[in-house]
């Protein structure tokens, strides 16, 4: 299964509305800004779970193209650095896989707004393939 | 008085415990539901402070096929727990505040112990088990079953006083002081 057939299947990536942008380095993932992701009003900011699940998504779109198999790689622990609040507007992501073994694939990965320098923040899980 | 309405409020604060000082204490109680209303997101999500409590808060994810992660196994998608145990860190942080500030989280690490059944509500449950001037740090599960059989553990770590702006939890509070 492929990274855009992943998000195809998964529910949950077609709420978030998760796509695929490819460039030179690779996959690049987009989540759209949109008004009921908000956490917090006052600023306002994208919630941080929502930042953190595009994380793990993203590591796992990652992994997904690794493998060849019809199964969804499984996380086993994902652990996320808030940088920066993630505010109204779109998000990127990208991820990239520190270590591919047999049955573990450990994923970094990285999410910024407008500027990839400026990352609003950080990832890295290890997944069972 | 910082320990009046929920029944482990009152335990929290046994006989010999110096008596604590809690900005949410007026909030402190069950299923404050509106506690939700006002973020958009948990509000779309439909999640539901169950607890409230010194240092404690419990919140629910009820189980929607848009949050399904593995569609073969039909669970909860694993970033979905992130939400629910974010949400519920970041209370029980404002629930061992002895006054109110924002918070913003720092990090969080969610250890999935097991898949969590098929198509059943999430509970999320955090402890502020230290607070110091500046960070608060967080022990969380999430489980479906019963709070003995966790399918996610998950420490967290949260500024405290992070930036100037209100929390949506503040204005909160503030419009109901403002109404009281």
């Amino acid at each position: 299964m492929r990274g855009r057939q992943a998000l195809a299947v998964i529910p949950y990536a077609r709420f978030l509305d998760v796509r695929i942008e490819d460039d030179r380095q690779g996959i690049v993932c987009v989540l759209p800004f949109r008004d009921d992701l908000v956490g917090n009003v006052a600023l306002p900011a994208l919630h941080g779970g929502v930042v953190g699940a595009f994380l793990e998504l993203t590591a796992l779109v990652q992994a997904i193209e690794l493998v060849d198999s019809e199964r969804v790689p499984k996380p086993i622990t994902f652990t996320v650095d808030y940088l920066r609040s993630a505010g109204p507007r779109d998000t990127r992501g990208r991820a990239e896989v520190v270590k591919h073994g047999r049955r573990i694939a450990n994923v970094r990965v990285l999410a910024w707004q407008e500027d990839p320098a400026r990352p609003v923040a950080a990832g890295i899980g290890n997944f069972l393939l | 008085m910082h320990c009046r309405g929920a029944t482990f409020a009152i335990l929290a604060c046994g006989v010999g415990d110096p008596p604590e000082r809690y900005a949410l204490a007026e909030l402190f109680g069950t299923a404050r539901r509106e506690m939700m209303d006002h973020i958009p997101h948990c509000r779309r999500l439909g999640m539901e402070v169950m607890e409230i409590g010194p240092r404690r808060a419990t919140v629910r994810l009820p189980y929607r096929d848009e949050l399904v992660g593995d569609p073969v196994r039909r669970v909860v998608f694993g970033g979905v727990i992130t939400t629910l145990l974010d949400h519920a860190g970041g209370l029980a942080v404002f629930a061992s505040l002895p006054e109110l500030k924002t918070i913003a989280t720092l990090d969080l690490r969610i250890d999935y112990l097991r898949a969590a059944d098929a198509e059943r509500d999430l509970v999320g449950e955090a402890h502020c088990y230290k607070l110091t001037t500046h960070v608060a740090f967080v022990r969380a599960t999430a489980w479906e079953r019963g709070p003995d059989d966790p399918f996610a553990s998950c420490l967290g770590t949260f500024m405290v006083g992070a930036n100037t702006s209100l929390s949506p939890t503040a204005r909160l509070l503030r419009a109901r002081a403002g109404s009281g």
